[in-house]
């Protein structure tokens, strides 16, 4: 019996692990189905991970390894190149490798760390032709990274999520050309650092409010046809279409938590987030199992993705060691104006500390705006300035445990209101 | 020397060297693909239709229940996919419920077995997510759903394992006679046979005439699908089809073998046989008019979408002759719906017109008449310890959304017809079909091509020739990973 098993060796599962085993459990398995820790870590050799966090810029690869050498030095067990088939609801984790075959491991206590996926060509129906050369930019990136190998030399880049833009700047560094980089919305879903970085420095087109409305090519990709698209309805306007001869497509449309595990073990999942609804704590809607990182919500940086797991992995430690608490008030987080989702869903102020760390994501572009959260009496309980909110960054309140139990009602509101000019 | 060459891989030439493989004959089957299935096979609605279709008296209706029956059969001893799910068709309007009532009395004097018209009601308490607008359906239970490009590899490989000879990546471009016989002149080389099948699909006019007359043509009917997450796999349990109306003769929907759900297809001729091309309109159009059946489908939920084409002649039946301009040489041609359903039936009918023309036939006493596929994930666990046990690479999950394991994937690469790119590996076990559509497993696949054909990492194809995946390496290189 173990006392945690940590799903998946990526950013999330090893600040998780190293968490628990620092609050004192000694029994923690991380299962990876890759062949060596750090996730999709290892395939981001840029620089950029560790601002908040370590207060230093390191690659992806640096990264993973100051986790991986901290496990190093701990009794953590981990499984490699292990696939998780199942879970079931009393946390039971059937796994398989080709050294042990299908087990059936139990544990006191699970963490959901198994990451997202990356939205494909079907998932935007993209029309025409189905040539080889149309990749998603993660697999692009694995291909080149890790592997060492060229995708394509002509390039085409549709979504500005940060990968996209990561893989503009690798690609033209390794002598491809990349014609341009298309949005379909009025604004990037990337870091600004990203855009200046990655597309400005390297003279990159960014085609806001386009999209690809064709591809191209009866073996490989041969042409891309980019369309603006009408603001509000997002339909291709006719005459409008750009035609680019390239031979590949990369595709950084957005990502998606990996959650058909989660589902599985009938864990309620939040459809804003496609992750699971999660406590302050991390916990999810079965007791004893604990999600963080990109299974739960999508993050911008790594440094986050840590904080959080650790909290997951202090909770997960708790629990496994029988600290768990009898629950009074809970609070639902509410989506207020413009905000697309918050983590947690929801709060047990009894089990918070000193102070509750909200995420979430607006759906537009703001200049100066307030955050604004309201309880349950639709009372203003308090309000944090922004010069600026984007969909591609995400935003983090912190709330005083305090004003949470005076907080009126059984929820909260997480609302943007914009500053007149 | 053969006595017989089939001309074509798809379901048609598959099923006839399946046939053809029961007698002591030298069969040879070319196909101008890299591989077999790949192209209407693959892209199609993936139904075994009941057969209340096509009008009593003609060969597709006997045929088209003959099949049916035949393919649960081979399905059943050759190990493909294959669910008996029933199939309804809606009405929504009192010409609709005629049209349902016409159907119905075709069906009855095609001897579809246990075809009934029921109510809407009745209707949508079987498939609770119908549209409320449905005010009657024809039911029929035999309809059934497959995996059409298994149904045709496994028939196909049954062949090869019984004597047949494939050459695939061998396009036919010159028929000549020479003495007595057929001289075939190939993309991979010259081949004699005594006797031709031409199966060639959306082609089988262009290789009838070239070396014959002109007796019919083909006019491609390009039709585009959906196919969505196994999320809205259980959306209906049957396939849901529509009564034709002056807009289109209606699309589908309907579950898959493989958990899925299809949506589609419109019906749009098109100059090039070749071209299956999607188009926004048309998938559009196919989107829209499934919603009149089932409205709630999630189309977020989309993973790919295909296009197929329909061979359909310039006649109204199946052609499945000896040419009139040339002896010995027969076509199937013309294989539109219900082709995939009448297959095994054509096949039949084929040796048939064979033997009419003086070929003699003598069973094998080893006839191989069963095939046996491992999928890891439908074994139990004592199962799935036991194979891994014996392979560890049984142990080794790659495509983790559709839980295939690299066991299954260098098998199919040591099948009697090996594949030689990552979809013909997907065609084969299914890896790569999930919701990630290859995403994470691509590049694992890839690598294990390369390594069982020995072949480099850049010479691994995606699917048909020219879909090269990588260019060369990195300016690192590949550092010998």
């Amino acid at each position: 019996m173990y006392d945690l098993i940590v799903i998946g060796g990526g950013p999330a599962g090893l600040a998780a692990a190293c968490e628990a085993y620092e609050q004192g459990l000694k029994n923690i398995l991380i299962i990876e189905r890759d062949r060596e820790l750090g996730g999709i870590l290892n395939q981001c050799i840029h620089n950029g991970f560790g601002l908040h966090y370590f207060k230093e810029e390191l690659t992806g690869p640096e990264y993973a390894g100051r986790f991986i050498k901290m496990l190093n030095d701990t009794s953590v067990e981990v499984k490699l190149d292990t696939m998780v088939l199942d879970i079931t609801k009393n946390r039971e984790v059937h796994a398989v490798n080709t050294s042990d075959g299908y087990q059936i491991l139990k544990t006191r206590s699970v963490i959901l760390a198994m990451g997202c996926r990356e939205r494909t060509r079907g998932a935007i129906s993209i029309p025409g032709d189905r040539p080889s050369g149309v990749f998603t930019a993660g697999a692009a990136q694995r291909y080149m990274n890790i592997e060492g190998y060229m995708v394509g030399r002509r390039v085409v880049i549709l979504g500005s999520g940060d990968i996209g833009l990561i893989m503009a700047r690798r690609m033209t560094l390794e002598g491809a050309e990349v014609l341009a980089c298309v949005e379909l919305n009025p604004y990037s879903s990337g870091l600004n650092r990203n855009i200046v970085q990655c597309l400005g420095d390297y003279n990159i087109p960014l085609y806001l409010s386009h999209t690809i409305t064709k591809i191209e090519g009866s073996g490989r990709v041969e042409r891309v046809v980019v369309s603006r698209v009408d603001d509000s309805t997002k339909k291709p306007i006719p005459g409008t279409e750009i035609s680019f001869d390239c031979d590949t497509v990369l595709l950084s449309v957005g990502l998606i938590p990996e959650n058909e595990l989660t589902k599985n073990a009938g864990i309620a999942i939040d459809p804003r987030t496609n992750g699971a609804i999660v406590y302050e704590n991390m916990e999810t809607s079965l007791p004893g199992v604990f999600a963080c990182g990109n299974v739960v919500h999508v993050h911008d940086l790594v440094d986050y993705v840590t904080e959080e797991s650790k909290r997951a992995g202090r909770a997960a430690a708790a629990f496994a060691k029988g600290l768990s608490q009898t629950d009074e008030k809970v609070l639902a987080m509410k989506t207020g104006n413009a905000v697309t989702y918050t983590v947690p869903q929801k709060l047990r102020p009894m089990r918070i500390e000193k102070l509750a760390d909200i995420f979430f994501r607006v759906n537009r572009v703001f200049g100066e705006a307030s955050i604004l959260v309201f309880d349950g009496d639709g009372k203003q309980i308090a309000k944090f300035k922004r010069d600026y909110l984007v969909p591609g960054e995400m935003e983090h309140i912190v709330l005083p445990r305090k004003l949470l139990d005076t907080a009126g009602g059984d929820s909260l509101t997480v609302s943007i209101e914009e500053v007149q000019a | 020397m053969y006595d017989i060459a089939i001309i074509g891989g798809g379901v048609v030439g598959c099923a006839a060297a399946y046939e053809l493989s029961r007698y002591k004959l030298r069969t040879l089957l070319l196909e101008a693909a890299n591989d077999i299935a790949d192209v209407t096979t693959k892209a199609n609605s993936a139904i075994i239709h009941a057969g209340y279709d096509p009008e009593p008296g003609t060969a597709m209706a006997r045929l088209n229940v003959e099949g049916a029956a035949l393919a649960e059969e081979i399905c059943k001893k050759l190990d493909v996919p294959y669910n008996k799910c029933g199939a309804f068709v809606l009405a929504f309007d009192e010409a609709d419920l005629a049209h349902v009532q016409k159907l119905y009395e075709q069906g009855v004097a095609n001897g579809v077995p246990g075809i009934a018209v029921i109510s809407g009601e009745e209707a949508k308490r079987m498939e609770p997510n119908l549209s409320d607008k449905v005010i009657g359906a024809l039911y029929a239970p035999s309809s059934a759903i497959i995996s059409p490009w298994e149904y045709a590899l496994a028939m196909a490989e049954t062949a090869v394992r019984n004597g047949v000879d494939i050459r695939t990546s061998s396009r036919v471009t010159a028929i000549k006679k020479v003495e007595n016989q057929f001289e075939i002149q190939t993309s991979s080389g010259n081949y004699r046979a005594k006797y031709i099948i031409n199966a060639a699909g959306v082609h089988s006019a262009e290789v009838h005439e070239l070396i014959g007359e002109k007796e019919f043509e083909i006019h491609p009917v390009r039709g585009q699908y959906f196919l969505l997450d196994k999320s809205e796999g259980s959306r209906v349990t049957r396939t849901i089809f529509q009564c034709p109306t002056a807009a289109g003769k209606g699309v589908l929907v309907s579950p898959t073998v493989h958990g899925n759900l299809i949506v589609g297809p419109d019906a749009e001729p098109v100059s090039d046989g070749d071209d299956v091309s999607t188009t926004a309109e048309g998938l559009e159009y196919v989107k829209l008019m499934s919603q009149k059946s089932v409205p709630s489908t999630s189309f977020r939920d989309n993973i790919r979408n295909f296009s197929g084409i329909r061979s359909q002649s310039d006649r109204s039946d199946f052609i499945i002759e000896e040419s009139h301009s040339v002896k010995n040489f027969f076509n199937l041609a013309g294989i539109k719906s219900p082709g995939l359903s009448a297959a095994p039936a054509i096949a039949k009918e084929a040796v048939k017109l064979l033997t009419g023309a003086g070929l003699e036939l003598t069973e094998k006493s080893s006839f191989i008449d069963e095939r046996k596929q491992i999928r890891f994930k439908e074994l139990t666990d004592d199962e799935k310890n036991r194979l891994i046990a014996k392979d560890p690479l049984y142990g080794r999950v790659i495509c983790r959304c559709e839980t295939i394991t690299e066991g299954e994937i260098v098998a199919a690469l040591r099948s009697p017809i090996p594949p030689c790119s990552v979809d013909g590996i997907k065609r084969r076990t299914g890896a790569g079909m999930g919701r990630c559509q290859g995403g994470f497993c691509g590049p694992r696949v890839l690598e294990i091509i390369a390594r069982e054909l020995g072949i480099p990492r850049t010479s691994v194809l995606k699917d048909k020739s020219g879909t090269y995946i990588l260019v060369g390496e990195t300016k690192g290189g590949t550092g010998n990973v």
